[in-house]
């Protein structure tokens, strides 16, 4: 399936959560489907932290231009886009197309760097709901995250509850904890005392050379990637194996213990596998993300938190939402761990809400939302079955 | 248990439109079967991913949690029938979830395999460990943990406070309202605080 990534600009300024706005701005979206003549077979897929509007499909001429979901997303898959219509959009703030700290800022003809305004989970749900109304969707037939995209599409059962029938929250939680901010904290501090970031203003302008803080990066990654690992896939995969054991082009993993590649005895040096597994990553990261995007979407998920308004009681919160919910965990999870899934079913069942929740035995941790478990992907395949009878049977109509 | 004539018999327990908490719910068939034949709404409890994903297939709302752990996402009273069909003889902590059934349930509804009905008193005189039809597992490898019968049943209740409202036996699909104990393969409770 090839796709094309198209743009939408929108002249009228977007208010944002944080008082500031943002006078005209364009997305970065993709779609994939047709959508009906009811136009009621709508999916909105959000992204989490470093993927994109490029859900699924290739890029014609482009090879291992996978799209981040296209193992859930595509005809045939269980988000199947030969009866759904799906789109996937770039959020404001980010760096693969929207715009972005990287953009020039119309009111001072500056590229916007650290002066790019605070974005929020629920600016973001604005942004995209005017997508849709330029696209003439009224009603979604389903909105569908993980992690951070779950927390937009819980917040879209929230700020437009009439606008959606279903909501699927996958790996989320409704809100961060202070062991996860203090991860974000970690991963901010490595981007701003990178000597390169120069306060947020590294790109190229003027008369002066573009400086990449790719060390922040690297180390923001690598902290990023440990989180999103359970300890037990680390020490399946890596081990205490040496990097020398591994021979990198074969991918071939290393069988008992090869006292020819010994300790080294070194300080600085890569010495185990999975210091050279997470400096690649860290390496291949900052190549193609931006510093001030990182430090933007980590702290949307820091304030991200629905139920601050109603006094920490995310039952009254959530009163709002009236669509039906699927929401799934994985038991390795440490970053959003079942029990904060746990505390969104609770609400929706204070509320009456109709909600089915699985909890995945699962053991890759947090990554484990993009990855391929039967019981997982039966389960997303099974869900949208229903929801494609009902688009058959009951039209727009709530059932 | 899931034949239909014994789910009809449980399901004319539950009022018309009541809102139903099935702990146990098993592929959701007696959940769909309140759904449409009573109007009922509710969510099923389930720990198998087998019978989870059954239960998306059929449209029924479920929520995976394993019933051990208690009833602690539910507020009292929010329930008006809470169903344990066929699902107490598998649980450890057998009184504490009869308990918490009671909290959040106004009306509780228990069905299990009643022990003393007469071909597994045979069975027990004979020197063996009953398998039945109802039963039809070897005493090492069955998953029924807790094995009860019906006047066990009518202990436990008393013990923790619960009214009992109705009880029979089931055998065959037909309700059995004399010497239950003794004639019925399934005992049916129906109660409240």
């Amino acid at each position: 399936m090839f796709v094309t990534a198209l743009s939408m600009h929108f002249a009228e300024p977007l208010p944002l959560r944080s008082g500031a706005s943002i006078r005209a701005y364009d997305l970065r979206y993709e779609t994939y489907g047709t959508l009906n003549a009811q136009r009621s077979n709508a999916v909105l897929v959000l992204h989490a932290l470093n993927a994109s509007h490029h859900l699924a499909g290739l890029y014609e001429g482009q090879q291992k231009s996978d799209g981040w979901w296209d193992n859930m997303i595509g005809p045939g898959k269980p988000l199947d886009t030969d009866r759904f219509f799906v789109i996937g959009i770039n959020n404001l703030g980010s760096c693969f197309g929207s715009t972005g700290p990287m953009h020039i800022n119309p009111d001072t003809g500056r590229v916007y760097g650290a002066d790019f305004p605070v974005v929020t989970v629920e600016d973001w749900v604005d942004a995209q709901a005017r997508l849709l109304d330029n696209m003439q969707i009224q009603t979604l037939a389903a909105v569908m995250g993980g992690s951070l995209g779950g927390m937009q599409a819980l917040s879209w059962s929230l700020q437009y509850p009439q606008r959606v029938r279903h909501a699927l929250v996958i790996a989320s939680a409704p809100n961060l904890t202070a062991e996860n901010i203090a991860f974000n904290e970690v991963a901010r501090r490595a981007i701003v005392t990178d000597p390169d970031f120069r306060g947020g203003r590294f790109y190229a302008e003027d008369d002066q050379a573009e400086t990449k803080p790719k060390r922040g990066l690297r180390i923001a990654r690598m902290i990023g990637h440990i989180t999103y690992l359970s300890d037990d896939v680390m020490n399946e995969k890596f081990g205490r194996a040496l990097r020398d054991a591994l021979a990198p082009e074969s991918g071939a993993k290393p069988v008992g213990t090869d006292h020819a590649a010994d300790y080294r005895y070194t300080t600085q040096d890569v010495e185990f596998q999975i210091e050279s597994y997470l400096r690649y990553q860290g390496d291949k990261f900052a190549e193609y993300f931006d510093a001030n995007t990182y430090l933007l979407i980590t702290r949307a998920l820091d304030y991200f938190d629905p139920a601050r308004d109603f006094a920490a009681d995310l039952s009254r919160a959530l009163q709002r939402a009236t669509a039906r919910f699927l929401l799934v965990s994985f038991t390795t999870d440490w970053r959003f761990a079942p029990a904060r899934s746990r505390e969104i079913v609770k609400a929706l069942l204070d509320n009456g809400r109709d909600v089915s929740y699985a909890e995945i035995d699962a053991p890759h941790g947090h990554d484990a939302f993009l990855l391929d478990d039967p019981r997982y992907t039966n389960l997303i395949r099974s869900y949208f079955d229903r929801i494609a009878t009902s688009l058959v049977k009951g039209g727009t109509s709530h059932e | 248990m899931s034949d239909q004539a014994t789910m009809e018999a449980v399901a004319r327990l539950v009022p018309t439109g009541a809102r139903v908490l099935d702990l146990g719910c098993g592929d959701g068939a007696l959940l769909s079967l309140l759904q449409q034949t009573r109007g009922c709404s509710g969510y099923g409890i389930e720990i198998d991913d087998a019978n989870v994903l059954a239960c998306v297939r059929r449209g029924v709302n479920v929520i995976q949690l394993n019933l051990d752990e208690g009833l602690a996402i539910f507020d009292d009273a929010s329930f008006d029938v809470v169903l344990h069909i066929d699902t107490l003889q598998h649980l450890r902590n057998t009184e504490v979830v009869l308990q918490e059934t009671a909290r959040v349930g106004r009306i509780g509804v228990v069905a299990f395999p009643n022990f003393a009905h007469w071909p597994n008193r045979l069975s027990i005189l004979r020197g063996r460990m009953p398998v039945t039809r109802r039963l039809p597992y070897q005493w090492y490898d069955t998953p029924n943990i807790r094995v009860g019968t019906f006047a066990d049943f009518e202990v436990l209740a008393l013990r923790n406070g619960l009214r009992i409202q109705d009880s029979f036996g089931l055998h065959d699909g037909h309700t059995v309202r004399t010497m239950p104990n003794l004639m019925a393969g399934t005992a049916v409770f129906k109660f409240s605080r």
